[in-house]
């Protein structure tokens, strides 16, 4: 069995604080993960990593590999980043739609990465990529609202839309950083389900961060928890027991206030990417 | 015993009140000082009203003899604020992209910023006696002027609006292996664009009126006829040209407002 995703000995640091320190694990291909911990543990930093939207810290022997492929190494993006995004679905908290563009023309944003340069600066989309489209919001069951604009819907729809692009990519990983925090508990519990017959029917790998230990429980067959930016636990979801569990969210109060900063959404610059 | 957080709270309200006190110190030190320089003399106008009286008599009643003519030079007058403010909107979105600091590194926007500076720091007027030289008089001369200011402070605009962007829409174009222009069309693109419309109309509404000067200096349009006319002593040809610039200048802007309302 190959590793479809390794991440060896990831430091990042922003300012003196370290966000994540010495990470290490590999995930294989078709498996379901939870990157489990209190909010500040460094889980959404991480997995920014896995796409080149954060960058380890220049000089750590930081290196991150995904579809057999480097991402990052040393803090440094590497290789064919572009290629590399398309075939990696991310899904956001707070899900990142472009609000005045329609519920289609988000997902079809989706099929820019695979689509001739020029007709992806024009934005003309074939049938074939409508088609694909329609039947990625029908997956995920939103088809009626494909011609609204984006941000019309509720919270839960908006997910789903991410979703549906992330589908349309045809990525053969899937990354959700948060997906179900801001939603309410049924939005919720079908954005999982969405998720896992992804992973089930279509075997793509899914890694999601969540903070509830519940939902990892239901959803996913490993964890990996994180705590203060190091790595807590690795292993079957069975093996977070609740004394376990009581240890990582130990202090998750004061964590939470002194570790801030792991999680503000921080974009680097434009250039600074490939 | 007072508790010491008491006394700090006074002290800063202390502290407060004396720089309150300066900065209207200031404030009025400038506005004298402004007064002196300008030398402001209200009393000028009352002295001198007699003069005034007489001068806006020799305004009526307005003579409309001209008048078609007058309407073909505001007409050309709107031609010249067209494409001058036209050229400075597709000039103005690269170079407002390029200064913006969340998408070009600060070696490429600081010397876009400053280029743009100058395009704004110098009058339509400086730029329209300037562009004379180059294509002789006319409304060329004028339209290339009204550009190459209009340019600079659309990009200012421009470039503000993307900087007030949420990131979080181009990071979810990025992810999708886009490359950096899609994420900016698709991205960026869309969150900005209703308001610069309703910046570059507003800016049109603006260049009609510039646009109605130009002429004194060679650049074409109605203010030809206007240098003209008052500098022949033709007053009451003045107020018809003023009538007719102030129904067309009222009617763009009534129209402008109504289309930038709708993006807004």
């Amino acid at each position: 069995m190959t590793a479809i995703i390794r991440v060896e000995r990831l430091d990042k640091s922003f300012g003196f604080h370290a966000a994540l320190r010495q990470v290490d694990f590999a995930i294989e291909a078709g498996e379901m993960v939870t990157l489990i911990g209190p909010s500040g543990s460094g889980k959404s930093t991480l997995l920014r990593h896995l796409v080149g939207l954060t960058r380890a810290d220049r000089h750590s022997h930081s290196r991150v590999e995904v579809l057999g492929r480097d991402v990052q190494r040393q803090g440094r993006l590497v290789g064919a980043g572009r290629d590399q995004r398309r075939r990696t679905g991310y899904i956001f908290q707070q899900f990142n739609l472009v609000g005045r563009l329609s519920v289609l023309t988000n997902v079809l944003i989706g099929r820019l990465g695979a689509m001739p340069r020029w007709r992806a600066l024009i934005g003309r989309f074939i049938q074939h990529e409508r088609d694909l489209a329609l039947r990625a919001l029908e997956r995920v069951g939103i088809v009626g609202l494909a011609h609204q604009r984006a941000n019309t819907l509720s919270g839960g729809q908006m997910q789903r839309v991410a979703i549906a692009r992330a589908l349309v990519q045809d990525a053969e990983v899937i990354l959700a950083d948060e997906p179900i925090a801001s939603l309410d508990p049924r939005s919720a519990r079908e954005v999982m389900e969405i998720l896992q017959r992804i992973n089930r029917e279509d075997g793509r790998t899914v890694v999601v961060t969540l903070h509830q230990v519940e939902i990892a429980r239901r959803y996913c067959r490993r964890a990996i928890a994180l705590k203060q930016g190091r790595l807590y636990y690795d292993g079957p979801i069975e093996g977070l027991t609740d004394a376990r569990l009581q240890a990582l969210y130990e202090n998750a109060g004061l964590d939470e206030l002194a570790a801030r900063p792991a999680d503000t959404r921080i974009a680097p610059p434009l250039h600074a990417v490939g | 015993m007072i508790p010491t957080s008491t006394l700090d709270s006074r002290a800063q309200a202390g502290k407060r009140s004396w720089r309150q006190l300066l900065g209207w110190a200031i404030a009025l030190a400038v506005l004298a000082w402004a007064w002196q320089g300008a030398e402001m003399a209200p009393s000028l106008l009352i002295a001198n009203a007699g003069n005034m009286a007489t001068l806006a008599a020799d305004f009526v009643p307005p003579t409309f003899g001209n008048l078609q003519h007058y309407i073909d030079q505001m007409l050309v007058t709107i031609q010249i604020a067209i494409w001058g403010t036209l050229l400075a909107v597709l000039f103005a979105i690269p170079f407002g992209l390029l200064s913006s600091d969340n998408l070009a590194p600060w070696w490429i926007n600081q010397p876009v910023r400053r280029l743009m500076d100058a395009c704004r720091a110098i009058n339509e007027l400086v730029f329209a006696m300037l562009f004379v030289v180059a294509v002789g008089l006319g409304p060329f001369a004028g339209t290339l002027a009204l550009f190459v200011h209009t340019t600079g402070v659309l990009a200012k605009l421009f470039s503000e609006a993307v900087e007030a962007t949420d990131a979080g829409p181009m990071e979810g174009v990025r992810v999708t292996g886009a490359g950096r222009l899609e994420e900016v069309i698709f991205g960026l693109i869309p969150q900005v664009l209703p308001l610069w419309i309703s910046v570059s109309l507003y800016r049109f509404e603006s260049n009609i009126r510039s646009a109605t000067v130009l002429g004194m200096v060679g650049g074409g349009g109605i203010g030809v006829s206007l240098w003209e006319t008052m500098r022949g002593f033709q007053y009451t040809e003045t107020a018809t040209i003023m009538l007719v610039i102030i129904v067309a200048v009222t009617l763009l802007d009534m129209a402008s407002q109504r289309v930038r309302k709708r993006f807004i």
